[in-house]
């Protein structure tokens, strides 16, 4: 992992004493509640529908198990409501039928960030404070700025990687902090980047999106693509260009944003992501970046150029730990146990570039939970598995799960049986119960729909892991509004929550892609059909499963066609017709 | 103390008296490189200012970074408008060489805003880079 400089640590402190500054002005009436709330929100406070909430960045979705400590601190000590603030949430949510709200609770987001719902805002200087102690901070995770930039959680592990994306992540971390001239763009700004073949970190719904590549004289670079994103227009991103020499590519994001931060739409906020401007001026956009990207090298001499020795310098931060291997041999397992524990080695283990080691993946979705979601407990605990068995480093994934990257092969076992006494060994990456969901109007103020009673009832209704083995891959992802933090665009089976005369009610999209290889290129879902009620979408979902199950044909090395296959292969006819089948007769959506 | 020049802030009122010089104003959706072009240029421009209609427009920053960045404009860069003591520090490090405060708000609170940070990560047109 990158380890912070004396200066990187000074730089977050300093940020966190200009945040409490700020905060005490507010509190004093020195600053409006107008004049605040842009500053707040540059430092991850939101107010949410029944409290604050702190998005705190998790800089290429890597963890170490000392943070992980400090997030469990703040989940014990501090992510507790009033018991005014929680009655009346309670009072409030009662009203659409969820009966509980989890407190002391970090939720892992699609963006690989860390959330917590109910920190006071009195309390949140000291919480920064703490942060600030193991190099974390709440910086650019909202506001009208480049985000937090998201990552493979397989990097510098994978078998299929090019070349490490992270000291590049890094890199554009350091470029992109308090960015002097970017910190109020027209609309937020994201940026993931990949450096393996397959695409496990959604490139192509990025306003930037970065794929590692080699050209033909085996020169390293990147393809560079602008102007995806979900929201209620969502759109693929453009490639701007096939390969741009690696150290060059400082010089071109920046091109690329002030170009956006000059032309811009900033008269309605629905049309303000870089993807309306991509779209609205198509070529001529791509000829001012090409411009822009001239003059920045050649009349400003390529400020940003990456130097080799930086570059080797920020590299050198991340070399592979030592792996722990233990001594000592592992209990025996009866059949029963073993069958249980090769599965979960088949479908939440894969390969690592060490031969001695494998990539784990902790299942943050299983019953009784929100999909992502830890308790102070569970944080702890992690951080002593990952201490124990992954030289203290942990990846949250897009899809809200977390990655234990240095896991040795001989220890495999051990980890899974501990794994399976904190609930974390649900035996379902890829499947039907991985589902993505965002917190949706349980939590969320720009909500209209609740999403985690829909996860939850999914979640209960798929628990046969035999049928879920013989469903396969799918994705499904919920989100509560079409600001589409559950990437509900991207899912093979996509839940949108709508408002619908004060009532909650479910759009169903089919056919989204998030770009991988077993989803195919990039694609938001269909909607097939006016919305659902709450109680009709698994019924829904579950006559979708069927007509999969009656459809799909055998493949080579008898496999079955995954859904998404059956989905293209068929059109979307047959399940919008099973979709449609699996109605209430009495209730007839408005 | 970081090495940002000093930026000159300006009171409100005080700003009404400050008007002697040959002065050029843009609105925020004009392009500076297109007037280096024009007839006249630069040429004799003593003050250039740049307006901030709402602090969370940050158009003006990039203007001021092509004004003096790339067309190397030496005069006095003055941001006018909607100028906000927390946004000082960043109009310092765009290549702004003067601000006016947004009324009622006091220059003398302005100095310690400018010093929260030992450095940046951006070599930026104030001349901070990282010092470690």
């Amino acid at each position: 992992m990158y380890r912070y400089t004396e200066f990187d640590k000074a730089f977050v402190k300093s940020r966190a004493a200009q945040f409490r500054d700020q905060l005490e002005r507010w509190e004093s009436g020195q600053l409006s509640e107008d004049d605040f709330r842009p500053l707040r929100l540059l430092n991850g406070w939101y107010v949410q529908r029944h409290a604050p909430m702190l998005r705190v960045a998790v800089p290429y979705g890597e963890l170490s198990s000392a943070q992980l400590r400090i997030l469990a601190r703040i989940a014990r000590e501090y992510d507790t409501p009033s018991q005014s603030v929680y009655h009346s949430a309670m009072d409030a949510q009662a009203k659409l039928g969820s009966t509980q709200l989890p407190t002391n609770t970090a939720h892992f987001t699609t963006r690989t960030n860390v959330q917590f719902n109910w920190i006071p805002l009195d309390k949140a200087a000291d919480v920064m404070d703490l942060l600030a102690s193991v190099d974390m901070h709440g910086i650019q995770t909202s506001g009208n700025c480049i985000r937090n930039i998201s990552c493979d959680e397989r990097a510098g592990v994978a078998v299929d990687e090019i070349a490490d994306p992270r000291p590049f992540a890094e890199l554009m971390r350091q470029w992109t902090t308090l960015h002097p001239e970017f910190a109020y763009l027209p609309r937020k700004f994201k940026i993931a980047i990949t450096g393996a073949t397959e695409d496990r970190a959604a490139t192509d719904w990025h306003d930037v999106g970065l794929r590692m590549i080699r050209n033909n004289a085996g020169e390293l670079g990147f393809r560079v693509s602008v102007g995806g994103g979900m929201g209620r227009t969502p759109m693929i991103a453009t490639v701007l260009r096939e390969f741009l020499p690696w150290n060059q590519i400082m010089n071109y994001i920046e091109a690329v944003v002030r170009v956006y931060n000059r032309y811009g739409r900033r008269d309605n906020k629905y049309k303000a992501r870089i993807k309306i401007l991509v779209k609205a001026e198509g070529e001529q956009y791509i000829d001012d970046v090409e411009e822009e990207f001239r003059q920045i090298v050649e009349l400003d001499g390529g400020p940003h150029t990456i130097p080799q020795v930086e570059l080797d310098r920020v590299t050198a931060a991340f070399v592979a730990p030592v792996p722990v291997i233990h001594e000592g041999t592992v209990a025996s397992m009866d059949a029963a146990a073993s069958a249980r524990f090769d599965r979960w080695v088949r479908r939440n283990v894969a390969s690592h570039k060490d031969a001695a080691l494998r990539i784990v993946t902790l299942s943050f979705k299983r019953l009784g939970q929100a999909p992502g979601d830890a308790s102070a407990e569970q944080l702890e605990r992690l951080a002593d598995l990952a201490d124990r068995f992954s030289s203290g480093e942990v990846r949250v994934t897009h899809t809200q799960n977390i990655v234990l990257p240095w896991v040795a092969a001989a220890d495999l076992q051990a980890l899974w049986e501990e794994a399976s006494e904190l609930g974390l060994a649900s035996t379902n990456i890829g499947l039907m119960t991985d589902i993505i969901a965002c917190p949706g109007g349980d939590f969320c103020a720009l909500a209209n729909a609740r999403s985690i009673p829909i996860a939850q009832a999914l979640a209960d209704r798929y628990q046969d892991i035999d049928e879920l083995d013989d469903i396969g891959d799918i994705d499904v992802h919920i989100s509560g509004c079409i600001n589409s933090c559950g990437h509900h665009h991207s899912g093979h089976i996509g839940v949108l929550g709508v408002d619908k005369d004060g009532k909650e009610w479910y759009q169903i999209t089919l056919g989204g892609a998030d770009g991988s290889e077993g989803s195919g290129k990039a694609q938001p879902g269909k909607v097939i059909g006016p919305s659902f009620s709450a109680t009709e979408v698994p019924d829904a979902i579950e006559a979708i499963l069927g007509t999969y199950r009656e459809l799909r044909e055998h493949r080579e090395k008898g496999r079955y066609e995954l859904f998404i296959e059956t989905l293209r292969r068929t059109g979307l006819d047959p399940f919008k017709a099973a979709a449609n089948g699996a109605r209430a007769k009495e209730e007839v959506p408005a | 103390m970081n090495d940002t020049p000093r930026l000159r802030v300006i009171d409100a009122c005080a700003a009404q008296a400050d008007d002697q010089k040959l002065v050029l104003r843009l609105p925020n959706d004009a392009d500076p490189m297109a007037l280096a072009n024009g007839p006249d240029g630069l040429t004799g421009v003593e003050r250039i200012e740049l307006h901030f209609p709402h602090f969370t427009d940050g158009r003006a920053y990039s203007q001021a970074y092509l004004l003096r960045r790339r067309l190397r404009f030496t005069g006095d860069l003055r941001a006018t408008g909607d100028v906000q003591i927390d946004q000082l520090l960043q109009i310092a490090r765009t290549g702004f060489s003067s601000a006016v405060l947004k009324e009622g708000l006091d220059a003398a609170d302005a100095s310690r805003h400018l010093e929260q940070f030992a450095g940046f990560y951006q070599r930026d047109l104030a001349g901070n880079q990282r010092t470690a």
